[in-house]
This record gives C-alpha cells, sequence and structure tokens, in this order.
C-alpha cells in the first residue's frame, strides 16, 4: 500500500509516534522562547525534558496541550496533526497534562475532583439530565484511581485542604483519569521532600504503564531510573535527545547544563 | 500501602443527602409545607406575598445556577423574567380570544420557552466570555432589551405594560383562578417543581462541571470539556427557570410592565441570592423569601428602604460572605462536636452591640430623612411610636452614642467570638 498523503513518517508498517514536534515554534512578542524543536516519541516511551530554569520547557508543554497556539511548525498526535487546536480536542484525542504549579479544583472534594475528570471519556459529556450519583462505571474508577494515587481515605475532603505532596498526587490523578494514552507532567516532584519525592517516582511508574509519558524534572538523579530518553533543552533548542547514559557522557550538555548544576 | 487497607465508610459522594430517608424527607417535607402554608398565614395580605415569594424563589435560585454554581456574575438576568412575562402575558390575551387554547395553570411553559429561546440567543454571546467581560455583556443586554422596550410599545405596551385576565382562560378543571388563593397554589406547584428540577440539575455531571467551572476554568478544558459550553449550557437553563417565574409573575399580578426587567429587578436577584449564599442551594431560596418579605414591611415603614437593603448587602459582604445559610452551615461542626451552647454567648455578646449600632444607624438615617426630604412636613417624627424633633440634640446625641458605642462594641466582639469559634472547631480537628 502506498501512501501519498504529506505524512510520509506514517507507514502502515510502523505505528505513528505518539508525538511529533517538526519545527516547532514559539515567540510571545519579539522574544523566541522555542526555537525551532524536531523531536519524536514512539508509543510507550518515558522520556524526560531537562534544561536550566526559563529554557521553555513549561511552554513546549503549553504548546503540545494546546494552551498557547504554536508560532509555527507541527505538533503530530498518534499521526495526527493537533497544533492549535483548543486543548479540550486535544485531550479528547488522548492527551492530558498536570500542571508545574498545582491546578486543581479546590472548592471540590477529593472525590468531585476525579470523578470530573472521568467524566468526558465516559461519554457522560455534558449530560444534565443523568444522575451523576447512579453513575456506577464513573464511581468505580473514581474509586479505582483515588486508590491509586493514595487519596481514598481523604476522598471527602475539599481538595484546597489537602497538604502539597497529597494536592501533587491528586493532579497526577486528574491527569490520567481520563485514560490518556499520552501523558505530561510537568514537574510532578517539585517542592516535594526526599521521601515524598520516592514515592511520586513509584506513583509515576505505575501510572505511565502502557502509556506515552513526557515529564519535565529538574533533578537528574531523580529520572536516571525512570526514564527511557531524556531530551535536554536550552533557551528554547534541543540540545540533545539520547538514552541516560549517553546524556551524561555528552560533553555539550554537560557543558551547558549538568556542568553547572553538578559543581 | 494501598487504599485497600483502609477501613473507611463507602464513598458516598452528596454526603449528608446520600441518606435516602433524608434526601426525600426533605423534598416531602417542602411539598406540605407549601400545602400548609395558606393554613397559617391565611390573610388575604399574606398570600399574596406567598405569591410573590414563590416566584421570587424560583427567579432567585435560576439565578444562582449563574452566579453560585457556574461563578457567572450576571447584571441582566431580569431579562428572562420579564421577556418570559411579556410573552406569557400575550398568549394569555391570545387564550383569552380563543386563539392559544392553553390552560391557565401551563402558561408558566410559555414563559419557560421564552426564556430558553433568549437563553440561547443571549448565552451565544455572552458566554464566549467569562469574568469581567461576561458580566460587561450581560449589562449591555439588558440596556439594549430595556431600550427596545421603549421602542416596540406594541409588544412591551409603554408605561402602562400588558395586562392580562386570567379568569377569561380555558378552565379545563373548572379552577377559575379568580381567588388568589388558587393563585397560590399553582405558584407553589410551579414552585415545587422548578425548585426539584434545579436541585437534580446540580447533581448530574453537567452540574459538576459547572461547580469546576466556577471553581478553575483553566483545568476544565484539560480535562476534555469546553468551558464556553458548559458556561452557554447554564445560562440557556437559567434562562428557561427565569423565564418561568416571569411566567407565574404575569399570572400573579395580571400586569407586566418593563420595570420588570429593568436594572433594579436585575439587582434584586443578586442581592437575594447573595443575602441567602450563593454556596449553598438553600441560599437564594432563603435570601428571596427573606428580600421579598423586607421588601414589603421596609418600604411601610420607611421612605428610604432601599438604604437598609444597600447596607445590608455590605454587611452581608463583609462579614457574612457565605449569605444566612452559610452562617447556619458554620454551625453544623459546633453541633457535631456538641459545644453549640458554648458558643451561644459569644453570639449574644455580639449581637447586642450590633442591634445597638444598627438602632442609632437608622436613627440617623431616618432623622437625616426627615430633615432633608420630609422636612416641609416640620420635623416632629416618631421611631418605636417614641415622638421626638428631628433637629433637636437629644435624639441626635442617643443616635451617635448608640451607633459608635454599638459599632466599637460589635467589632470587638465579633473578634473576639470568631477566635472563640476558631478555638471550638479546631479542637474538634485534633481531637
Ligand atoms: N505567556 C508568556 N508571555 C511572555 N513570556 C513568557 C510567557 N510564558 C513564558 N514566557 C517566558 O518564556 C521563558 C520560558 O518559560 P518557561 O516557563 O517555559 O520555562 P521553564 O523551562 O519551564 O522554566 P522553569 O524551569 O523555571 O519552570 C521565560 O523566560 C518566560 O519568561
Ligand atoms: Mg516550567
Amino acid at each position: 500500500m502506498t501512501s501519498t498523503s504529506p505524512i510520509a513518517a506514517t507507514s502502515t508498517s510502523t505505528p505513528a509516534p505518539a508525538i511529533a514536534l517538526q519545527d516547532l515554534e514559539k515567540s510571545f512578542g519579539a522574544i523566541r522562547i522555542i526555537c525551532g524543536i524536531d523531536l519524536v516519541i514512539p508509543a510507550g516511551e518515558r522520556h524526560a525534558v531537562i534544561g536550566p530554569n526559563g529554557a521553555g520547557k513549561s511552554t513546549l508543554f503549553h504548546l503540545i496541550s494546546g494552551h498557547y497556539r504554536p508560532t509555527a511548525g507541527s505538533i503530530r498526535l498518534n499521526g495526527e496533526e493537533i497544533a492549535g487546536m483548543a486543548p479540550e480536542k486535544i485531550n479528547r484525542r488522548g492527551l492530558s497534562r498536570s500542571f508545574q504549579i498545582t491546578n486543581i479544583f479546590p472548592q471540590l472534594s477529593v472525590w468531585e475532583n476525579i470523578r470530573c475528570a472521568t467524566l468526558w471519556s465516559m461519554g457522560y459529556r455534558y449530560a444534565f439530565w443523568r444522575n451523576v450519583e447512579r453513575l456506577a462505571d464513573a464511581r468505580e474508577k473514581t474509586e479505582r484511581i483515588l486508590s491509586e494515587i493514595n487519596l481514598l481515605h481523604r476522598w471527602n475532603v475539599p481538595a484546597g485542604e489537602l497538604a502539597y505532596a497529597e494536592q501533587r498526587a491528586l493532579e497526577i490523578g486528574l491527569a490520567i483519569a481520563g485514560d490518556a494514552s499520552v501523558l505530561l507532567l510537568d514537574e510532578p516532584m517539585a517542592g516535594m521532600s526526599h521521601a515524598e519525592t520516592e514515592r511520586m517516582v513509584g506513583l509515576i511508574r505505575t501510572v505511565s504503564e502502557g502509556r506515552t509519558l513526557l515529564m519535565i524534572e529538574h533533578d537528574m538523579s531523580v529520572i536516571f531510573g525512570l526514564a527511557d530518553k531524556i531530551s535536554v533543552l536550552v533557551y528554547g533548542e534541543l540540545l540533545a535527545s539520547d538514552t541516560p547514559e549517553n546524556i551524561k557522557s555528552n560533553a555539550a550538555v554537560q557543558q551547558a547544563y549538568l556542568g553547572t548544576e553538578a559543581a | 500501602m494501598t487504599g485497600t487497607s483502609f477501613s473507611l465508610p463507602p464513598p458516598t459522594p452528596g454526603g449528608a443527602t446520600s441518606n435516602p430517608v433524608l434526601r426525600y424527607g426533605i423534598w416531602v417535607l417542602v411539598a406540605a409545607g407549601l400545602l400548609l402554608l395558606p393554613q397559617v398565614f391565611s390573610s388575604g395580605l399574606a398570600i399574596s406575598t406567598m405569591c410573590l415569594m414563590g416566584t421570587m424563589v424560583i427567579f432567585a435560585l435560576s439565578y444562582n445556577m449563574l452566579l453560585g454554581q457556574t461563578g457567572l456574575l450576571s447584571f441582566g438576568h431580569a431579562v428572562f423574567l420579564g421577556l418570559g412575562g411579556f410573552l406569557t402575558a400575550h398568549a394569555m390575551n391570545m387564550g383569552a380570544d380563543g386563539l392559544f387554547p392553553l390552560p391557565l395553570m401551563f402558561m408558566p411553559i410559555v414563559g419557560g420557552v421564552t426564556g430558553l429561546a433568549f437563553g440561547i440567543l443571549f448565552g451565544a454571546v455572552c458566554t464566549r466570555r467569562a469574568g469581567t467581560a461576561f458580566a460587561m455583556i450581560t449589562l449591555g443586554i439588558a440596556e439594549l432589551v430595556a431600550s427596545s422596550a421603549l421602542i416596540l410599545r406594541h409588544v412591551f405596551g409603554g408605561e402602562e405594560g400588558i395586562s392580562v385576565d386570567r379568569t377569561e382562560l380555558p378552565q379545563p378543571l373548572g379552577i377559575v383562578f379568580g381567588p388568589q388563593i388558587e393563585v397560590y397554589y399553582l405558584i407553589a406547584a410551579w414552585c415545587f417543581v422548578s425548585m426539584l428540577a434545579m436541585y437534580a440539575i446540580t447533581r448530574t455531571p453537567f452540574g459538576r462541571m459547572c461547580n469546576a467551572v466556577r471553581d478553575n476554568p483553566v483545568r476544565v478544558s484539560f480535562i476534555g470539556y469546553n468551558t464556553t459550553t458548559i458556561r452557554f449550557i447554564a445560562f440557556s437553563l437559567a434562562g428557561l427557570f427565569a423565564g418561568i417565574a416571569g411566567g407565574l409573575t404575569a399570572i400573579n399580578f395580571e400586569l407586566v410592565n418593563a420595570a420588570q426587567m429593568g436594572a433594579a429587578e436585575s439587582g434584586t436577584v443578586i442581592l437575594m441570592a447573595y443575602i441567602g449564599g450563593t454556596g449553598f442551594f438553600a441560599g437564594p431560596i432563603i435570601g428571596a423569601v427573606l428580600v421579598t418579605y423586607l421588601q414589603l414591611m421596609l418600604s411601610d415603614i420607611t421612605n428610604v428602604w432601599q438604604l437598609y437593603f444597600g447596607l445590608m448587602f455590605i454587611g452581608i459582604v463583609m462579614y457574612a460572605p457565605n449569605g444566612i445559610v452559610g452562617l447556619l452551615a458554620a454551625q453544623r461542626p459546633l453541633l457535631e462536636r456538641r459545644c453549640l451552647h458554648r458558643m451561644i454567648p459569644y453570639y449574644v455578646l455580639a449581637l447586642v452591640p450590633g442591634l445597638g449600632a444598627l438602632a442609632g444607624l437608622s436613627m440617623v438615617i431616618e432623622m437625616t430623612t426627615q430633615l432633608s426630604v420630609s422636612g416641609s412636613e416640620g420635623m416632629s417624627m416618631s421611631l418605636m411610636h417614641i415622638p421626638f424633633e428631628a433637629d433637636s440634640v437629644v435624639p441626635w446625641s442617643i443616635a451617635v452614642v448608640l451607633l459608635l458605642a454599638g459599632g466599637y462594641g460589635f467589632l470587638r466582639a465579633a473578634a473576639v467570638t470568631r477566635n472563640a469559634y476558631d478555638t471550638a472547631t479546631a479542637d474538634r480537628r485534633a481531637g
């Protein structure tokens, strides 16, 4: 079967990569924050993005998740072009994310937080004629996710009253509740103690099972055990994208990033 | 550590309402209350007051679908009340001429359909924005409709409005709806159905997503929902129920005029929802009943009753932002801990100087009114049956002392009370 479509990379034999970025650019006014990024992440890979403060890591996530509209370039999710799409449309195509700064529903209970995040994927959409308490499948799933993120015992607490680490876990719960195949986690361990970080790494390992994971992290030691691949972003450009071992020994990376960090 | 090791109560989201006896019991009580009220308050004035309250309860609840549930501050909600009322009035007049054979008891449907249609029309414009922009657009729409009312005289009846005679409509069950008590039961029935429907909507996937949009609209778009669509549906449904309230208003007063969709009415519904408490389903119900009662009562005893409303509103916003129902709900942790009795003295302690300050304030207001507005009628006046002269020194001294001492006492007592409350509830968490 010969394909005449412009998406030459997606032949019928190899599945489309989960995420494919091509010449991706983002400028705010005259300032270029993302300066032409090419990156391919195959389905099922755990991929980490590292880089110094202000490198544009969060901006890159905002572009992929639809929070920002790219200035130029293409973003493909499972082979489909999503650049410039609204966040909810991208989410419905199987990509969900967490935020660097905790972004939850503070007045809703922990239970409502997670259940709201399950509703769309379960097909309930905008139904204003069905009793939400009678949706057994949504209830089961909410319960399962809450026990996965270890917050079931806190189900009745307003999310705004949770401890910080618990709120970070709830963020993860919101991201996985909709059965997304691609997860974007923006510094999920930021601001956590050592023990909390360890627990979070374990959680991320389980929830990313069977999904594609793209995560931002500052602490290199954390991701070495977790990531299959690491990309280094400096001043809006990809310096390298390789296995953790090769990244560690990459001279340019050491110069630009690790050298200053490790010192 | 996994969740399975906890012996927790099965998650029963919805909290106390998940008890079926409680859940349905409340509605049975409400229905019984609506049926029995005219037995308790049987005077003609009481019945017509309750008729007005019933329509306002629907109106305020419909408004809270926006403000309390979805976090949308609309300044033009009376537009839907008014348009629903006008269309119902026209339908009733057509019915009287035999052109539109809908029995009177179903006429509020016309109001509801009208409210829904205009909710969809205006909602398509204003729900594209949230926050301040949304509020400004609703203000613009309210102005637009108000000025149309002046131009389209045969639709809106100009100054006099449109009058109807509800007794001229078809009477399938032999109910003429002449006596006010029959109108009461009609309004009570619609009020009950509307309350039930609006409550049910809060417990649907859509209802929960409204709360999510209120809390954090940005996050909502990353869990698959379009925030504009949620706001749009909420706005349309709020229009539907406001339109039903408008239809009932037309039946109740047998008159609709442009004032009913004016800015004052849109402001009143904000007051009702807020004073009652926007964070609770019962809040707007309590608010609508109280504000309607005070409007009728205060306008009998003072010319500047609106001023008191303004003060009450400011007081609630500053000292009880969760409204009256919020104040009541705050007693629940105390009840659970069985220490409400320990707080009562503090409440009395705060209430006494508070009432003193209020008395002083209302003296100042009433004496100022007498001096400036009613001055031509002389300076003799009376408050609480005590006659005095508005331009003499003694009452002014009493007023100022009451106001200052009471106000100071209230602020101090409020601080002490808040501390005591925090201590009492903090104990609970630790224990
Ligand atoms: N909306 C915006 N408007 C203007 N400039 C922006 C905007 N968002 C981000 N920037 C700029 O883009 C640059 C990259 O920001 P970004 O948040 O992506 O960095 P980051 O790599 O995530 O950094 P950190 O490690 O601190 O989270 C920063 O200089 C920031 O000031
Ligand atoms: Mg960042």
